[in-house]
């Protein structure tokens, strides 16, 4: 614990010698391209695949009417929504799946796709989901029975009727209305599969890039037990994984097709997207509009929230949230405030988009929660005349009142808001930033301190709230010691560059005593892991990671009756010391671990099982509540809008640490996955609903020019409830960085007025906002 | 029309017959199975696909197979023997430069040339020298910090701290 290990896996990657599915070849694959719809609404006329066939190394062409056939043209979403495989009448957005082209190379299966021809009668596509949701607009599930119009869902937490009391009653009330745009993951790799399928034992083997492989295997299950192909004969792997970050959580069609036609024709079938396609057709992030509202005391005393959100889920809800939470964790949003009042009520609609959502490295929409809450609160403290540090700092949970029980339910484990807040002032030097801005001021230019202090909920989660399609979100591990004291363990988690092999690791040995280098760890394959959920919403170290813990815990009892045996004393005589028992008062008699498993195999007592083995499946008993305190600093051209990050400060709380080192990367990498959607990405459909950056080239990933240098530290409050107090990191950064952004912007602004600034604020949005305001020069 | 191509890959001499239209990415994936070599767009803009063609990075997605006859094509198998580490792949290891992996190898091919160009480059100027290469994984400070110590190395001068720094 504690040690920044360098990483096991690292040596592979660094060879060119990891194993991505596109690595992967099999005998006799064919490979499969899509045909995909240029039209977001749209009934199709003829699908004619004449042409197609009669290009040689084409081996067939596969229309919804084909999988309909077999009644496979149709799947549930995680959401218990329902999406099509291929249409057989009308498709809902654009870069929709429409035909599948198998051929002997993955040029064949390009030129046959460009060969299909489709005949489509275009329809007037509803894009804007306000729109979308008015009274005489187009109802566009017409597949679902009993849909009358385009809401899907709506979801309410916390009290209304007391919160509305307090707002009329408040000394001051601010609001804010802003949009989280749509964003795409991008991880580098993108997603694709190999179904194999062998008629001769109906067994089918599915390759693929699965954040979940056990939950998908579940899933493939339900869709194919009516051809006779059951989960015993279902094996899911996910080889390694080239960054995830929620968007290989789904199922998405092209996973089906491959499985029914491999199914259909014997043959293993590969598909891997490309850019492009990843861009335009797979789950999307975010997309939620927000009205967010404070009342407080003209003192500055937070009294109450209150938010409304639009969810635009785009044709169907696909997101990959817990059953019971169609906003996922969005109700985190009341902050890291000591408050006792808030409503929220969020619906969701259906438009001629691509469906999702997913979560871009955060834990099921605490993303958009946390932009809600840290921009108001600065609109708060603006109104009341207040520093936001101080006014954040007057209203902050304390210490001493964890467990801490939020308006909106949940319990804060633990935390300590005050000193991450004082070690990111104290690292910026904060009075002294303040006074010179002011300076700068004076001057006429602009600089902006923007600060974020964010709470988060992780680490989904205990089974009495906590299921995906009715699975309990706990997680496993299986330990196996051999003879000769060294181990291997397996995960139901999957790895998509977190580290587990070197963490995992790390934990066992922390417990056990055995040499973190002699820990293999697995992942990935179901038919050796134990069942688990998978990794995302950072949830792998405290679910899975506490699993590890427990199995350790399981075997070290173990191996206590056996040193015990060995030593020939009673257990009570014998005390534990990282790797050896002893006993008491007389430490030179000890067994090290290594004896003591050798024994499990060779001399054991009898009347115990032999071997050295044990496997948890780990239900933790509540979330885990991640902080952090970021501090940005921007300064912005006066005449040309360019804003230039120059400190960024990130101070994080994630628990008891198991390895620094990576804990810092995951940082890093979620604070460059901040500034992208607070100054660059964004999908944006025109009205026809044609996405305008469906390319690499028009949808702006940081480089390493766009990206500063970061700066992080932490503070560490443990976990009360997690075995070792973990609370997992993957995606603090990611949550807290873009409000620390738009706020130091907005800072820099605020002496024109300028309150709110939707994200991304790219030079140009900023641009012409300082041109209407009169702050540009020229 | 396939054509007949001779490519020196990592110092083996390969013949083959190729459609004109093949790129050299799947040349390489492909036909020689040389799977470190990535792709992660079709745009030519993420460099997962980074190769050195007669010492120069390129992104082979761009580049056809027939335009690497009678050239010479470094890719990241060819960075060390088996189970070795050179200076760069040595400093992403000790300096968590990496994280899920895909970008890995198009980001080390391109610090090649880079470091041979500007064998002692500053911050800047790593960050410059390498913003043809998309990572989503590690927020670049690490990949950075893993050139620099590349670069300390091949110089044989004092190798930077790879502990993590922390404020």
């Amino acid at each position: 614990m504690g040690h920044s290990m360098k990483r096991k896996e690292d040596a592979r990657f660094l060879s060119g010698k990891g194993n991505y599915i596109d690595d992967i070849k099999l005998e006799g694959m064919l490979y499969m391209d899509i045909v995909r719809s240029p039209y977001a609404y749209a009934k199709i006329i003829k699908i004619n695949t004449e042409e197609a066939l009669k290009i040689p190394g084409v081996v067939a062409v596969i229309t919804g009417a084909d999988l309909k056939a077999h009644d496979l043209h149709w799947m549930p979403t995680l959401m218990s929504d329902t999406q099509m495989v291929l249409p057989t009448d009308t498709v809902m957005y654009q870069a929709q799946e429409v035909a599948a082209v198998i051929a002997t190379s993955r040029y064949i299966a390009r030129d046959g796709r460009e060969a299909v021809i489709v005949d489509y009668e275009p329809m007037k596509p509803v894009m804007d989901p306000y729109k979308a949701m008015e009274p005489d607009a187009p109802v566009l599930r017409t597949d679902k029975e009993g849909q009358t119009d385009n809401h899907i869902w709506h979801w309410e937490a916390g009290d209304r009727e007391k919160t509305d009391e307090v707002f009329a009653n408040a000394d001051v009330v601010v609001k804010e209305k802003m949009y989280i745009p749509r964003l795409h993951v991008v991880s580098i790799e993108t997603c694709g599969c190999i179904a194999d399928y062998r008629k001769v034992d109906n067994y089918l083997t599915m390759y693929m890039t699965s954040q979940a492989p056990h939950a998908i295997r579940t899933i493939i299950a339900m869709v194919t037990a009516h051809v006779g192909l059951t989960e015993e004969k279902i094996r899911v792997i996910s080889p390694d994984i080239g960054g995830g970050f929620g968007g290989k959580v789904p199922v998405y069609p092209g996973y089906v097709i491959a499985i029914a036609v491999s199914f259909l024709t014997g043959s293993p079938i590969k598909w891997i997207e490309d850019r492009t396609e990843n861009l335009q057709a797979d789950s999307f992030a975010r997309d939620y509009h927000i009205d967010v509202e404070m009342a407080g005391t003209s003192a500055g005393k937070i009294q109450a929230t209150r938010f409304k959100v639009l969810a635009d889920h785009g044709y169907t809800d696909a997101s990959a949230n817990p059953s019971k939470f169609p906003t996922g964790m969005f109700s985190i949003g009341t902050g890291s405030y000591d408050y006792d009042t808030a409503f929220m009520e969020a619906d969701a609609v259906y438009t001629n988009k691509p469906p999702g959502g997913v979560a871009y490295r955060c834990s099921f929409r605490v993303t958009e929660a946390v932009h809600a809450i840290e921009r108001v609160t600065d609109t708060f403290a603006r109104k009341v005349g207040m520093d936001p540090a101080e006014l954040r700092m007057m209203n902050f949970i304390k210490k001493e009142d964890f467990p801490w029980q939020s308006p909106t339910g949940w319990e804060y484990d633990s935390g300590d808001y005050h000193a991450g807040l004082q070690l990111a002032m104290d690292t910026v030097d904060y009075p002294a930033l303040r006074k010179e801005q002011a300076e700068k001021r004076e001057k006429g230019e602009l600089m902006g301190i923007g600060i974020c202090t964010f709470t988060e909920i992780v680490g989904a989660g205990p089974s009495k709230d906590f299921d995906i399609l009715g699975l309990k979100m706990f997680d496993s591990a299986e330990i196996r010691v051999h003879p000769t004291g060294k181990a291997i363990a397996r995960f139901g988690t999957k790895s998509q560059g977190q580290g587990h092999e070197t963490t995992y690791a790390q934990i066992i040995a922390q417990e056990l005593g055995i040499p973190a280098e002699h820990i293999q760890i697995e992942e990935g394959d179901t038919d050796t892991a134990p069942y688990g959920l998978g990794t995302y919403a950072s949830r792998s170290t405290p679910t899975a990671g506490a699993a590890a813990v427990m199995a350790a815990r399981k075997l070290k009892a173990k191996a206590k009756k056996i040193a015990a045996h060995l030593l020939e004393v009673s257990e009570d005589d014998l005390e534990w010391e990282i790797g050896k028992f002893f006993v008491k008062g007389a430490p030179e008699k000890a067994k090290t671990i290594q004896e003591i498993v050798f024994a499990a195999y060779t001399n054991h007592p009898q009347g115990m099982e032999a071997g050295f083995e044990a496997t948890h499946y780990y239900d933790p008993p509540n979330l885990t509540f991640p902080s952090g305190a970021y501090i940005c600093v921007v300064d912005i051209d006066r005449e040309t809008a360019e804003i230039k990050v120059r400190r960024f400060v990130a101070i994080d709380d994630c628990g008891n640490i198991i390895n620094p080192m990576i804990v810092q990367g995951q940082v890093h990498g979620g604070l460059t996955q901040g500034i992208a959607p607070a100054m660059y990405e964004e999908l944006i459909y025109d009205d026809e609903g044609n996405i305008l950056n469906g390319t690499l080239m028009d949808y702006l990933v940081p480089t390493a020019v766009e990206s500063p240098k970061w700066e992080t530290g932490h503070i560490v409050t443990p976990s009360p409830h997690h075995p070792i107090g973990a609370k997992g990191v993957g995606e603090s950064a990611t949550v807290g960085a873009p409000p620390a952004i738009a706020n130091a912007i907005v800072d820099a602004l605020s002496p024109w007025g300028v309150s709110h600034l939707e994200i991304p604020i790219t030079p140009y949005k900023l641009w012409k906002v300082m041109k209407e305001k009169g702050i540009l020069e020229s | 029309m396939k054509k007949q191509i001779t490519v020196s890959v990592n110092g083996v001499e390969h013949t083959a017959e190729v459609e004109p239209r093949l790129l050299l990415v799947h040349f390489i994936r492909e036909d020689l199975n040389l799977t470190g070599t990535h792709i992660g767009c079709d745009t030519t803009h993420c460099g997962a696909c980074t190769i050195l063609l007669n010492g120069k990075s390129v992104k082979s997605c761009t580049v056809l197979a027939v335009q690497a006859d009678g050239k010479e094509v470094s890719t990241v198998e060819g960075l060390s023997e088996p189970g070795t580490l050179n200076a760069l792949q040595e400093g992403f290891k000790e300096n968590h430069g990496l994280h899920c992996g895909f970008c890995t190898p198009g980001m080390l091919m391109r610090a090649t040339e880079f470091l041979e160009k500007n064998p002692n480059p500053t911050e800047e100027e790593i960050r410059w020298g390498i913003s043809g290469n998309l990572c989503r994984c590690t927020g670049y400070n690490n990949i950075v910090k893993a050139i620099l110590y590349a670069s300390a190395k091949n110089r044989g001068v004092e190798l930077p701290s790879t502990e993590p720094e922390f404020v």
